[in-house]
């Protein structure tokens, strides 16, 4: 135990009872044992999407029609053209309906409904709103849409927007929340009406963190698959018009191969992801770089 | 009183609590000794050259205008700063003759001996008890009855014991700030250390509860050696032994503080220090023309 | 409307106009456009209640509340009990749970506690990777490679376990497969672990730091901080945290779908093949049609009830300790 320094002169400073310092340690060696855990399949999906997808990207591979499973990787003028051409359309077009939707209902929360019950419930079931499970949001889509007007890419982006619009609402309104109010008392003071304000000086002066936001909403949006399992009726072949016929996407394309016992499919779904992961990560990356030059006005 | 000398002089053969205090040593042994101490946050020096000694069973305050580092010579003395990262001290410093920042000195041994009480109370989100009894089961004290003595033994040493003893399952959270306040001493007594630190302890505070720490003080200086940084004057002629005056170096341009390096202008006895002060600046900022 | 919407702050409209006294239009017609996009998050989220009720209604009706809670779904037979879903969901959830928590809030320490600023944030990109992998490359790892590999693992376990009790029932049995709710649970927990680090990262960050110099100055190591000053606060909200992971893992449909099996039976055997909630839609809707059609549309809306209550629940927990932080 401690030397009892009734009797040392000079206290002792040293480390206090061996099983204290040691649990400290044991814990602290257990949370980065946690993260080395988590770095496991981290890196070995990374590692093998860029082993195997690279093996199967090329000019062609990004440009070229779907073929067959049957048929090998290596067969001339295969790729997975029309999915890459789905996956931009359809998540753009979510995109462009998610974003003004989801960034004016943030500013509903925020700038307009105040303390009302009205502002805090829809706060509070946007946040809600983020748990719903996707196949969920394709399933209405489907029920409410699909059953009427047939499947299409349209419905697909429909079913993404529904996916992004909470998301890009709680961003956006974080961002919003962290506007000072002096800036907007300033341009009230100069006779401005609220939507003046609002579209003037309050969102540019959160843009930066809600363009980021929004990135990684449509990044996450361009990796689901289970909405567009109900709503596009996945097909092999290149569709321009969003709005009437059935369309593919990367997603749904690597969903439909991963089961499939030919070794030309899978090949063909490893460059998907490849390009897939490829998509979302220059969108974080991009994002991240808004959010750190941008976004002054938090701190 | 006389009781409570006696068991806390009984307490010290206990191992686990061995503070270093010394029964029946004489008032007037050194228990800080520091020499041309600087504390450096990265490249900004922050304090130059301290070089004091504090005395056993004293309260000793640090005054001086903001900025001037007082409150970051106290930090070093419990190594609080140690928290922040690219903080350095150079010098020596030196507690009861143990160098405080020696490789094998460690900080948790540190502070389980020089106690801090802080600015604004922090009691933590538990109930009355367990905060008290915090200190004393992190250092291996389990049995029930054991802690309840402790319990019972701080609060009363911090003149809270009546108003709480009825609830003390009730959350810390809960109480006014001058009972936090007293609550935070409590549990800093708990630990049985040998010095308190006190970091302007009664400025959030009414007169009223300032009043009653300040009595507090009084009552434990026998048993304990107290330093406290505080930013009014008649607090420290009302209840120091005695008084350091920190202020910035002469030549630094007024008005930026992360660019002034505070320094001890003079340390003595508090009468002398406000009655009679040999440095000009401690006279211009005792009467009040330097604040 | 008769939203009362005033032109801002009274205080601070300039000098009084002797003009208009009405807003603009333009104005007004913003304020409403604002309310509409707030008002389509509660009109989606009744839509789909009711979309979904209508098109299950058909299915409600003819399996009854008895049959509601049977597992028995015999495609064939047009007998479709769902409970061999929800067992297969919330059994591989709790699994994904076991192993993601005690991750998760290991690494959320590390990153608030432990670790300087400068080694933290490439730390905190590590997990916005780990969550910014797509569902279904996550099931298209799992499939090709992890169920393989696991395939041969679980066979030398339960051939390892055999004939001891508990161990034996939970991990024995000899139609062991790859592609089962422990595989599933193992891809769910890597997917939830991202959600349940940030939130628990943001709960753990607001704890004052005050309170964490109270205890180290009563001569705490670092840990006993952290169980003394950190986690009294932060246990509310790394609770819903946990809970909103538990939602996450419940709804997630590809990653599951492609890794759990095909078999709607109700075992506790966690190495055999089972079945999801959110898989069984995704897989056989394609080709389903008339009362199957109407049972999978049925089960999505159960799906949906769940996910609610439990997303309901954990917000209002993570609310509440905020609120609670703040004194008592």
């Amino acid at each position: 135990m401690a030397t009892s320094s009734v009797n040392a002169g000079v206290p002792d400073l040293r480390e206090p009872a061996g099983w204290r310092r040691a649990k400290n340690q044991i814990m602290t060696g257990l949370m980065g044992l946690a993260f080395l855990i988590i770095l496991v399949p981290l890196v070995l999906v990374i590692y093998l999407v860029i082993q195997k997808g690279s093996a199967a990207i090329s000019l062609n591979f990004l440009t070229k029609p779907i073929p067959p499973n049957v048929f090998p990787l290596s067969y001339p003028n295969s790729g997975m053209g029309p999915a890459i051409v789905g996956t931009l359309e359809i998540t753009g077009f979510a995109a462009l309906m998610a974003i003004p939707l989801g960034v004016l209902g943030a500013v509903y929360i925020n700038e307009y409904g105040g303390r009302s019950v009205l502002s805090k419930v829809i706060s509070f079931m946007s946040d809600v709103m983020t748990g719903v499970p996707s196949v969920v949001m394709g399933l209405f889509i489907y029920t409410v849409w699909v059953l009427h007007f047939g499947y299409s890419g349209l419905a697909g982006s429909f079913a993404l927007a529904c996916l992004m619009l909470p998301i890009v609402i709680r961003s956006t309104f974080e961002m919003l929340r962290l506007v000072p109010d002096s800036l907007r008392q300033g341009s009230y003071a100069l006779g401005a009406t609220k939507s003046r304000v609002t579209l003037t000086v309050v969102i540019p002066a959160a843009v930066g963190g809600i363009v980021s936001g929004c990135l990684l909403a449509v990044a996450r949006a361009a990796g689901e698959t289970a909405p567009l399992l109900f709503t596009i009726l996945t097909v092999e072949t290149t569709n321009t018009n969003l709005f009437s016929g059935a369309n593919t996407a990367l997603s749904a394309q690597i969903f439909a191969n991963a089961t499939s016992p030919y070794a030309g499919a899978e090949a063909r779904a490893w460059g998907a992801a490849l390009t897939l992961i490829v998509i979302a990560f220059i969108l974080m990356v991009v994002a991240r770089i808004i959010t750190a030059r941008f976004t002054r006005y938090s701190r | 009183m006389e009781q409570r000398e006696n068991e806390i002089t009984a307490k010290v053969t206990v191992p686990e609590t061995a503070t270093g205090r010394r029964p029946g040593s004489k008032t007037g042994s050194t228990v800080f000794d520091l020499e041309k101490v600087s504390v450096y946050y990265g490249a900004f020096r922050a304090v130059t050259e301290v070089s004091m000694a504090i005395h056993e069973n004293e309260i000793t305050a640090f005054i001086g205008p903001s900025g001037c580092g007082k409150t970051t010579v106290l930090r070093s003395l419990n190594r609080m700063n140690d928290l922040i990262p690219g903080a350095r001290v150079e010098g020596k410093l030196r507690y009861r003759g143990a160098g405080l920042y020696d490789v094998q000195a460690s900080p948790t041994a540190v502070r389980r001996r020089i106690g801090m009480v802080f600015q604004k109370a922090n009691p933590f989100p538990k109930s009355i008890y367990d905060n008290i009894a915090y200190g004393p089961r992190i250092n291996g004290i389990r049995g029930k009855s054991r802690l309840d003595e402790i319990v019972e033994t701080s609060l009363r040493q911090a003149a809270l014991w009546d108003e709480v003893k009825d609830r003390l399952s009730k959350s810390g959270l809960g109480l006014s700030g001058g009972q936090a306040q007293r609550l935070c001493i409590a549990r800093t007594l708990a630990v049985e250390p040998d010095v308190v630190l006190m970091d302007e302890p009664c400025s959030a505070l009414d007169p009223i509860a300032t009043g009653r720490i300040e009595d507090l003080m009084q009552e434990i200086k026998s048993k304990y050696t107290i330093v406290i940084v505080t930013h009014n004057m008649q607090q420290a002629t009302r209840v120091s032994d005695r008084t350091a005056f920190f202020s910035v170096l002469r030549n630094e341009q007024p008005g930026r503080s992360d660019t002034r390096t505070g320094v001890l202008v003079e340390y003595d006895r508090t009468a002398s220090i406000f009655d009679n002060p040999k440095d000009e600046r401690t006279q211009a900022y005792v009467t009040g023309r330097v604040g | 409307m008769s939203t009362v919407v005033k032109a801002g702050p009274a205080h601070a409209a300039g000098p009084a106009h002797p003009l208009a006294h009405r807003r603009p239009l333009g104005d007004r017609g913003f304020a409403l456009l604002a309310l509409i996009a707030g008002l389509l998050v509660l009109a989606i989220l009744v839509g789909i209640a009711v979309s979904t009720a209508q098109q299950s209604a058909n299915w409600f009706g003819s399996i009854g509340l008895k049959g509601f809670f049977s597992s028995t779904w015999t495609v064939s037979a047009n007998t479709f009990g769902p409970m061999a879903f929800v067992y297969g969901t919330v059994i591989s959830s709790v699994i994904a749970l076991i192993i993601a928590v005690p991750l998760s809030i290991g690494v959320s320490l590390l990153l608030t506690e432990v670790l300087p600023r400068r080694w933290a944030r490439p730390i905190v990109y590590v997990i916005d990777l780990l969550a910014v992998v797509p569902s279904v490359v996550w099931g298209l790892w799992g499939i090709l490679v992890l169920v393989p590999w696991l395939q041969k693992i679980y066979g030398d376990i339960s051939s390892g376990l055999n004939g001891i009790p508990v161990l034996d029932s939970l991990f024995g049995g000899p139609n062991t497969t790859g592609a089962s709710f422990f595989t599933a649970g193992i891809i769910l927990a890597i997917m939830i672990t991202p959600i349940i680090t940030s939130l628990s990262r943001e709960v753990i960050a607001t704890v004052p730091a005050i309170d964490k110099e109270g205890a180290y100055a009563l001569g705490a190591t670092r840990w006993e901080m952290i169980r003394g000053a950190v986690w009294p606060h932060s246990q509310g909200g790394v609770v819903g945290a946990i809970l909103i992971g538990l939602g996450r893992a419940m709804g997630e449909t590809i990653a599951a779908a492609l890794v759990i099996g095909d078999s709607a039976e109700v075992t506790s055997h966690l190495f055999y093949s089972g079945f999801s909630m959110p898989a069984v839609i995704a897989l056989e809707f394609g080709e389903a049609s008339g009362e199957f059609r109407s049972a999978l549309i049925g089960i999505g809306l159960l799906l949906f009830v769940i996910t609610l209550v439990i997303n309901l629940f954990a917000r209002a927990i993570v609310d509440r300790s905020a609120r609670k932080m703040r004194g008592a």
